[in-house]
């Protein structure tokens, strides 16, 4: 009987932990939104944290984005050319760009360069007793650490995906145009007459904001609540990367739908 | 013993503390006044680090009072709570200077958190502090470039950048070479007397404790075991003491984990549910 | 020093950030066209959408001077509703006639307005009279074959 019901409990408890880890990260997420005025007020502490999340991602964010652009071009004329349409190559590159690619791989990367590092880092301060030393100190480490460190994934993953959409539309203008010889005057019209300003690019930078939000909530919370062991710091910053991944792919899905239903 | 001489500064009453189901403090009572060097002392696990956790405010008690300059520390709020902090100092086991700061920005942290001194004059103070642990010549390294036992000094240096009234000390001498531990303690004492504080020393090395401490608590299961001075200690015949005192592997703190009898264990006959 | 480095690569990151959003909207967007929000906006009622869609162009002698803002279902009549929203610049006449048309073959469906003659022209909230709905391709070609048929039997 034991045997048999220890399965549900298990799964029970799971259930149970997955809901109360929930509800921690829903108060670490208040907490934060009480202290975002320090990093807003001193704005060198934002600052510093764009820098090391944001600045020091700008390679690997635009070269993906050249080569993510160069590859829909070639794919894309491959299939357009078929129905006679390879003039449409600009509206299929920048719409795929604008309205998916641009916010959702760009999240990707971040969460795998930058949050990764944000979890790490904050997780090394709990453990060497950084954090607690600053509290000690009567300084609030949720303001002057996590804080920023938030804010500054807010504030660059949206950068980060215009970077990345524009560096893929001009990979696919190099392919598209320059190298198999589609009118650019069509290439750049085109594009114009079907991508709506605010209906796509607004809306693109929207899901790039929210999972701006996501991954730096994820990353600061795994690091914060790292076990203060060397498995313990680098089990959370893995988590950080397969959390954030999962979570923006799921808000995509629920932000694609919610922005563009009804529409074509 | 000099707690009657002085008004206390921290006043333990009967205070309960256990992590989860686990008691560690059962009804513990303290008093240190102003001006003394305390050491508390007990085995691994007797709640000494959780002493300091209470007193600044990191802990909370499940029942008891933790009076420090006549405020319950468990009742504080968030920002009276760092009110009270901005006075107490606290060194950490191993320093926990801020990593990506140098040494200079180390010390200066505190000043440029919770002062408005313009930058020159913390210029000035940085290197007083530096100069007091020896190590001004050290401002511009990094923290990883530093032996334990300057960062020990950086991180004392930085504690007492606010001259607080009450300075809290873990395991300060954990994992330093005689020469460290004899310059930490030494600053200890000296700091302490010098700015006028009062400090409670989180040790088990009783060989450093003795020499600077005014008095040597020993705490064990949850409660103050014995109160001695160092003169006391020296020629107590308590058995526990002794075992601190000597170093000895078994006595009173036994050398093993509590578990059933190795026999037993051994041919199966006691079945452990995991 | 460190903390001017930190400023200097953090506003060139945000610069290069607005930069590349000002492209987005100039040249790879139309927010410098019409699509500024304002406008007004006429009514148009069709037999037969086809397969317009929301946000569809408007265009007049080949020219976006508008989008399709809303499609509905007239529960009385069974005319499709479109609402269009124009351009201020361009102004139309009364006798405007809209057409659903389709650019290329497989392209998307567009409306089209074709300027009369009245020298009244639509303001906001008027309504265009003459529509012609848009041209399903399984109709035409049923039209076809019955005109076939039709002539078949005719001739013999």
């Amino acid at each position: 009987m034991n045997r048999l019901l220890e399965p549900l409990a298990d799964l029970g408890h799971v259930v149970l932990s997955a809901l109360a880890r929930l509800g921690l990260v829903g108060r670490f997420f208040l907490g934060i939104l009480a202290v975002l005025w320090l990093p807003i007020r001193r704005f060198s502490l934002l600052v510093r944290e764009v820098y090391f999340s944001g600045f020091r991602s700008l390679l690997i964010v635009t070269v993906s984005g050249l080569f993510v652009g160069m590859v829909l071009a070639v794919q894309g004329y491959e299939v357009l050319q078929r129905f006679g349409s390879a003039e449409s190559l600009g509206v299929l590159v920048a719409l795929s760009l604008v309205r998916e690619l641009g916010p959702v791989v760009t999240a990707l990367l971040f969460a795998g360069r930058a949050g990764s590092a944000t979890t790490a880092e904050i997780g090394l301060m709990q453990a060497t007793d950084q954090i607690a030393a600053m509290d000690m100190m009567a300084v609030n480490p949720m303001a002057r650490i996590i804080a920023p460190r938030f804010l500054a994934a807010v504030v660059s993953v949206p950068i980060l995906a215009c970077l990345f959409i524009s560096a893929g539309i001009f990979g696919s203008y190099l392919v598209g145009v320059q190298l198999i010889g589609i009118d650019e005057g069509a290439f750049w019209s085109q594009m114009q007459a079907s991508v709506d300003f605010r209906l796509d690019v607004i809306n693109g930078l929207i899901k790039a904001v929210v999972f701006g939000v996501a991954i730096g909530l994820i990353s600061v919370f795994e690091g914060y609540y790292a076990p203060p062991t060397a498995e313990g710091v680098s089990s959370a910053t893995t988590r950080t990367v397969v959390v954030s991944s999962l979570a923006v792919l799921m808000l995509d899905f629920v932000l694609t739908v919610w922005m563009f239903r009804g529409l074509s | 013993m000099t707690s009657n001489a002085n008004p206390a500064l921290v006043r333990l009453e009967a205070v309960h503390f256990a992590y989860d189901e686990r008691p560690i403090l059962r009804g513990l009572d303290l008093t240190i006044a102003k001006g003394e060097v305390v050491a508390v002392m007990g085995g691994s696990g007797s709640g000494k680090t959780t002493l300091l956790g209470l007193i600044g405010g990191r802990l909370l008690p499940q029942s008891g009072a933790v009076m420090v300059d006549g405020k319950n520390v468990p009742t504080l709020k968030r920002a009276e709570l760092y009110r009270l902090r901005a006075k107490l100092g606290m060194l950490f086991q191993f320093g926990a200077l801020f990593t990506d700061l140098s040494v200079f920005d180390n010390i200066a942290f505190p000043y440029r958190e919770q002062t408005n001194l313009p930058e020159p004059m913390i210029r000035d103070l940085v290197l007083m502090k530096l100069e007091a642990v020896g190590l001004r010549g050290a401002a511009e390294l990094m923290p990883a470039q530093l032996s334990g036992g300057m960062a020990r000094r950086v991180a004392l240096a930085r504690a007492v950048a606010l001259d607080p009234m009450l300075m809290l000390y873990d395991e300060p001498f954990t994992g330093l070479d005689p020469i460290s531990t004899g310059i930490v303690a030494r600053l200890i004492r000296r700091l302490n007397d010098a700015f006028g504080l009062t400090s409670l020393v989180v040790t088990h090395d009783l060989d450093s404790s003795l020499k600077i401490a005014d008095r040597v608590v020993v705490i064990s299961e949850g409660t103050v075991y014995r109160d001695l001075t160092p003169e006391e200690v020296r020629e107590t015949d308590d058995a526990f003491v002794r075992q601190f005192a000597d170093g000895l592997p078994d006595g009173p703190v036994p050398f093993h984990y509590p578990a059933p009898p190795f026999i037993d264990q051994l041919v199966g006959r006691h079945e452990q549910a995991s | 020093m460190k903390r001017s480095k930190y400023d200097l690569a953090v506003g060139l990151f945000v610069a290069f950030g607005l930069m590349s959003l000002v492209f987005l909207a100039l040249k790879v967007g139309n927010l410098a066209g019409y699509d500024s929000g304002d406008g007004y906006r006429i009514e148009a009622r069709f037999d037969n959408i086809g397969g317009l869609k929301v946000r569809a162009a408007v265009k007049s002698a080949g020219v976006v001077v508008g989008r399709v803002e809303a499609i509905v279902l007239d529960p009385e009549t069974y005319e499709a509703k479109t609402v269009l929203r124009l351009d201020p610049r361009y102004r139309f006449s009364k006798d405007t006639i809209a057409s659903i048309l389709t650019s290329g073959l497989l392209g998307e469906q567009y409306v089209n307005l074709e300027v009369g003659g009245d020298s009244v022209y639509l303001g906001n909230g008027d309504r265009v009279v003459k529509t012609q709905p848009a041209m399903i391709l399984e109709k035409l070609i049923g039209q076809f074959l019955y005109n076939k048929a039709a002539e078949n039997t005719g001739s013999k």
